[in-house]
């Protein structure tokens, strides 16, 4: 590296979905902006489910379809509650999901990521992959003015940094920006690539053709307790599988995430769809799931932080990427907007970002949720206990046995009562209500 | 270090940084209780007990999720850095 210290306007820590959003929007704001990536090529340590909001990319990349490397558009989605032998489910499928600019996409981040770091360049980014941010670098007054890293040569120098390292951001928690990640706040997902020929996944699916697909998103006894979810995605010719539990509970379970993750693929809803695939990655991340009340300062003198670093993750709704770029544009714009005002960034002019976020549905919806995970912590029973009732009940009421009708409602009531008690349902909903408005 | 993890993470690729492992197990006589849970909750199967009762790790496989660092971040455990120069996994797919 030169001796000549360079300088630029904005470092950005991080190449996934929050740091390429903020790369793209200052070097299309004519910045000069330096995108720092550990691994190989953007995308090689990046891991997702994995589905794509367009909206949030639109609004950085309005033509991100013409080249971008997607996978199927989703036109039916499907919520399973299940227990160890059943699932009872939610499906909504439309014809208007087959729109001309679709709305939500399965990709594969690899691939993806890769195609969005290409447009950073495009636009006049510079990209530093294999290279390892060690630190920050700040002034005398403790000031963000830049980064070390394991190449060598002196500091990177710059005006601001755009934290964007994901969940596990080991340089802001060193530098004291923010608090380690507490285990109940965390979840850990694991997942496997399934691939299998289109028209087999195409017929399972019952779809026509290769660009529609389908997600299950799925809750219940599956995690045995725990607090989770699992997942199943259809991109064209493999099926994303995985499943994710608070690693508080994961650790006081002994279980691994392997076998979790092995006995939700044997399940009898789950086998049949995945039968004959051949498996060719398995992967491990962690989800910043503590919502609102788990959030870092988002900035200070020199620095701000986008995406999972920030812990922007609506965990209810299984989104991430949307809140990563959306909170990256943000960001991105910011500076932008401070550089043509000739305003340095302070932490007082970037109160501007918070500002912004806040009246986004970033964080209007982090705050909408803000008690979920507290609810789910101290209510293990929602996931657990109901799925059994839920199974029961449609069994009972299905099975034609020669049992009175009113026999058969009583019966379920009456399991109500013993596995729950009525008083406890109306707890469960009053509290349920509650957290959720 | 069970068959079946080691069946998952042979599908996957890394860039072994030989000799310099990104995460290291602190001196210890007897593991702390977050220390021993990741034996099992470790997605990669990294880190086993031996025969003296001590827990070690065997980094190769790792995916470089983080959850052993918040596992062991209060009992300060175990050391835990980002491989350099783009050493570690790899994902294909992600």
């Amino acid at each position: 590296m030169a001796t000549v210290q360079e300088r630029f306007d904005a470092i950005v820590v991080g190449a996934g979905p929050s740091g390429n959003a903020a790369a793209y929007t200052m070097a299309k704001g004519g910045l000069k902006v330096l995108q720092i990536e550990r691994g190989e090529y953007p995308g090689s340590k990046n891991v997702q489910g994995a589905i794509l909001y367009a909206d949030a990319l639109e609004r950085v990349i309005p033509d991100f379809r013409e080249d971008a490397p997607l996978e199927r558009h989703i036109i039916e989605q499907r919520i399973w509650v299940m227990d160890d032998t059943s699932h009872t489910g939610m499906h909504y499928r439309s014809e208007d999901f087959n729109e001309e600019k679709p709305n939500r996409y399965t990709i594969i981040r690899a691939q993806f990521d890769r195609w969005f770091s290409s447009k950073v360049r495009e636009a006049g980014g510079t990209v530093l992959c294999e290279t390892t941010v060690t630190e920050l670098v700040k002034d005398t007054k403790g000031n963000v003015i830049g980064v070390m890293t394991d190449r060598q040569g002196g500091p990177l120098l710059a005006d601001v940094v755009v934290l964007a390292e994901g969940v596990n951001g080991l340089i802001g928690q060193r530098a004291g920006l923010r608090d380690e990640l507490k285990p109940e706040n965390v979840a850990l997902a694991v997942k496997e690539m399934h691939f299998l020929p289109q028209e087999v996944i195409e017929s399972r699916f019952n779809l026509k053709g290769d660009d529609a697909g389908v997600v299950i998103e799925a809750m219940g006894t599956i995690t045995k307790g725990m607090t989770g979810t699992a997942f199943l995605y259809t991109n064209r010719e493999s099926i994303s599988v995985g499943i994710g539990c608070i690693v508080d509970d994961m650790r006081k379970s002994g279980m691994t995430p392997y076998n979790l993750l092995d006995s939700f693929k044997q399940h009898p809803s789950i086998a049949p769809l995945l039968a004959g695939s051949e498996v060719k990655e398995y992967v491990a991340h962690l989800i910043p799931e503590g919502g609102f009340h788990a959030m870092p300062e988002t900035q200070g003198n020199g620095w701000l932080v986008v995406g999972d670093a920030a812990h922007l993750v609506n965990a209810v709704h299984r989104e991430g990427s949307n809140l990563a770029m959306t909170s990256g544009r943000i960001a991105g714009e910011t500076i932008v907007w401070l550089k043509r005002r000739r305003e340095p960034c302070t932490a007082a002019n970037l109160a501007e970002y918070r500002k912004r976020l806040e009246d986004s549905f970033v964080l209007k919806d982090m705050r909408k949720y803000r008690k979920i995970p507290a609810l789910l912590h101290d209510n293990r029973h929602l996931l657990n206990l109901y799925p059994h009732i839920m199974s029961a009940a449609a069994q009972i009421w299905l099975r034609v046995d020669g049992k009175a009708k009113k026999a058969k409602e009583s019966e379920i009531i009456q399991r109500l009562r013993k596995q729950r008690g009525l008083r406890g349902v109306l707890v469960d909903g009053w509290r349920f209500a509650r957290a959720w408005r | 270090m069970s068959n079946r993890i080691e069946e998952k993470l042979y599908q996957n690729r890394y860039m072994v940084d030989a000799g310099r492992p990104h995460i290291k197990v602190k001196e210890h006589d007897v593991p702390s209780e977050p220390l021993k849970s990741l034996v099992t909750t470790c997605p990669a199967g990294c880190y086993s007990l031996n025969e003296q009762g001590k827990v070690e790790i065997v980094a190769d496989g790792c995916m470089e999720c983080g959850t052993c660092r918040v596992v062991c971040a209060e009992t300060g455990d175990i050391e835990w850095n980002y491989p350099r120069d783009g050493y570690g996994v790899l994902f294909k797919f992600g």
